[in-house]
């Protein structure tokens, strides 16, 4: 098994060169383009336009007589463009809403497509064979000429792409202010359209119509978790592109049994999936992360602000303090409460003497007050500058008051003119 | 006899498809559908695998509970993974699909099972697998039978559940203010579909189960604006293709379900022209 690995890298045997050169270059292109479909919301147009140039292919076939690539590739194309318009026509032109379009034309074309498929098959013509491979990809028998049109293909797809970069992600991302400053909005989408139905034509080399999709979008998802800069998430969609495209020929190499275009949707979608759980920042996990650490500085600021609450009652900042008390002064559940006096103590910012007695320690305190100074502060601020009545400013202020970081805490100081009574006639604390 | 059964079939499938589908595409769900066709293969897969048929009532629901695992996998990348909504279709669906074709591949030796039959199914072969009872009587091809059953639930559920299903479907706030539970709806339905498309997998395969799905609701919706009567003429346009399908298959050559789906294309486009052309 290991031998078998080296030897698939070591890129020895010519076919595997080929075979791994193409379905590379298969996913990398498409990948690139797939970025920009993703963008539009268009995914599932082109899984539309991959089922839909099956009957192209057949009918290529059919008129020509001949299996050569580029007789193929352009029935693909003609097809292709063909479903993308008929989506968009009826669409338009009736109530159907466009989900229902895209499955129509998907459906009825890749109908169509098998109806011919099994036609030509049974019509005896003895060079069909291997026309199904269109349905599952044909990754496996990839020749030195197809590597040369897949090459060729991918290298029109990339240069278009870089060539209309930034006019082109201006329409992905804002096609209304793209068009205000002069963009050329119908003729790029064309372009992107083309794009899209050049880079399925190839692609169903590779994985065939009905998984065409997943190389198309899947890399772009996979990539949009990692990066919120489009030329960074394109890079690394033709990165996971093309690493499964070479990860699927590598296990057909050594299970030939094994189909290479799911695959290499199998890996994809794994990638997609660990991106989608663990990217940073965007991943589900690290979203989680935040949201319990911010759910954890809300309640652990929350206790000491009762604290403070209660030391400015009785003028003791170091009194100690029983749990109830805290309760009373801001109701909570129980186990939350016990569970952030806990994690204070741990921190320093609370003692714990003997049994439910807390007080607080010096940056407790400091914390406490701060608190309850940013939210005094606010409050004053919605008084004075959003002429907001005092009795409705007290709950914007409570959540405020733990977001407000410390330059803001400053400028609202300087701004209101270093306050010294809130709207309720109450202390504003000041650190001295 | 055998074109009759052939189009029997056919007219089941495309008439349990079509009632089910005009719900799906009324609630913006046609490619929910489409997802759901691809998803169950490996669900089918792993029936074959363990069963060696279909037959057997558990596995049915086995391979049925992975459609409707789709549906769940699909909303969790959405709601939880905040992957847009068609995207993570195309994610879930094709990744399901994958782990299909290569369970097929990996275990050819134990099932008679190949790509062409998930593709277009084998409409040709449903006259030869009859149901001969022990002291000989010919009850006639098992796949109608079990399509038979198939097109009574569909019919059932539909009908007991035609106010629900309707006022989830249109006004799902107002359903919920009533106490309709819009969820329990959603879900059945989504069930529906999946244990359609796992029951017509032998017939028309498990991509073709989309055109049913979607083509006689998108001919039946331009040509009424009422649900009851949606559901009749879709019905009907099922029926149109099952019997022109089998003449075209005929004529051409070529696998009965493509030409079912490439008549529903030429009705799809009566319909259209009606729609843009004719309508008052």
């Amino acid at each position: 098994m290991w031998n078998q690995v080296m030897e698939f890298w070591s890129f020895n045997d010519l076919n595997v060169r080929y075979v791994t050169l193409g379905v590379c270059l298969i996913g990398i292109s498409t990948a690139i383009v797939g970025c920009f479909t993703f963008l539009k919301k268009k995914a599932l147009v082109g899984d539309a336009i991959a089922h839909a140039a099956l009957p192209g292919v057949c009918l290529g076939f059919m008129l020509f007589d001949s299996k050569n690539p580029i007789v193929l590739l352009g029935g693909a194309f003609v097809t292709g463009w063909i479903s993308l318009l008929a989506i968009d026509l009826i669409t338009a032109k009736t109530k159907i809403k466009s989900d229902t379009s895209i499955g129509l034309v998907l459906s009825i074309f890749f109908g169509i497509g098998i109806l011919l498929l099994t036609a030509i098959q049974r019509s005896g013509n003895a060079a069909q064979s291997g026309l199904d491979k269109f349905l599952f990809g044909k990754a496996a028998s990839i020749l030195p000429e197809d590597v040369y049109i897949l090459g060729s293909v991918g290298l029109v797809l990339i240069c278009t792409i870089l060539l209309f970069f930034k006019p082109l992600s201006m329409v992905a991302f804002d096609p209304g202010y793209a068009k205000s400053i002069g963009i050329p909005v119908g003729l790029l989408e064309l372009i992107l359209s083309t794009l899209t139905v050049l880079a399925v034509a190839t692609g169903i080399q590779a994985v065939g119509v009905v998984l065409m999709a997943a190389l198309l979008i899947t890399p772009a998802i996979a990539a949009r978790y990692w990066t919120d800069r489009l030329w960074l998430m394109v890079l690394l969609a033709a990165l996971f592109g093309g690493f499964s495209g070479t990860m699927g020929a590598m296990v057909s190499y050594l299970a030939p049994a094994m189909p290479t275009g799911p695959w290499i949707v199998v890996v994809i979608s794994i990638i997609a999936f660990l991106s989608i759980l663990f990217a940073p920042r965007k991943g589900f996990v690290a979203r989680r992360l935040k949201l319990v650490r911010h759910r954890n500085k809300v309640l652990h600021e929350n206790i000491l602000k009762a604290f403070y609450h209660l030391a400015e009652e009785d003028a003791s900042f170091y009194q100690a303090r029983t749990a109830q008390e805290i309760y009373n002064r801001r109701p909570m559940p129980q186990k939350m409460l016990a569970k952030g006096l806990q994690s204070l103590k741990r921190k320093d910012l609370l003692k714990n003497e003997s049994g439910d007695y807390w007080r607080l320690t010096k940056q407790g305190k400091e914390i406490g007050q701060r608190i309850v100074r940013i939210h005094r502060l606010w409050e004053l601020y919605l008084q004075r500058f959003l002429k907001m009545a005092p009795d409705h400013v007290h709950p914007d202020a409570d959540a405020m008051e733990h977001i407000i970081s410390p330059e803001l805490e400053a400028l609202l100081v300087d701004e209101l003119g270093n306050p010294q009574r809130d709207p309720h006639d109450r202390e504003i604390p000041y650190n001295n | 006899m055998s074109a009759f059964w052939i189009i029997l079939t056919g007219s089941l499938v495309a008439a349990s498809c079509g009632l089910l589908g005009c719900f799906l595409i009324l609630r913006r769900m046609a490619m929910i559908g489409d997802a759901i066709s691809h998803a169950v293969l490996p669900g089918i897969v792993i029936a074959y695998i363990f069963t060696h048929s279909l037959d057997s009532l558990p596995m049915i629901l086995g391979a049925t509970s992975v459609g409707l695992l789709a549906t769940f996998l699909i909303e969790l990348v959405h709601q939880k993974g905040k992957v847009q909504a068609d995207a993570a279709i195309g994610l879930i669906f094709t990744f399901l699909f994958s782990c299909g074709v290569i369970l097929i591949s990996s275990w050819t030796k134990h099932i008679d099972l190949d790509a062409d039959c998930v593709l277009h199914g084998e409409i040709a072969m449903v006259p030869f697998e009859l149901w001969i009872t022990e002291s000989g009587l010919n009850l006639g091809p098992i796949a109608v039978w079990k399509l038979s059953i198939l097109f009574l639930i569909v019919v059932g559920l539909i009908y007991v559940g035609y106010r629900p299903l309707r006022l989830t479907t249109f006004d799902p706030q107002y359903a919920a203010a009533i106490g309709v539970s819009t969820g329990f709806w959603h879900y059945l339905l989504m069930g529906a579909v999946s244990m359609t498309t796992v029951l017509s997998f032998e017939s028309v395969g498990a991509i073709l189960v989309v055109a049913f799905l979607v083509a006689p609701p998108a001919i039946a919706y331009l040509l009424t604006e009422r649900l009851d009567h949606m559901l009749l003429i879709s019905l009907l346009a099922g029926l149109i293709s099952a019997v022109g399908g089998y003449a075209l298959a005929a004529a051409l050559e070529g696998a009965i379900a493509g030409a079912m789906t490439a008549v529903l294309g030429i009705e799809f486009i009566f319909a259209y022209c009606y729609y843009v052309y004719l309508r008052k």
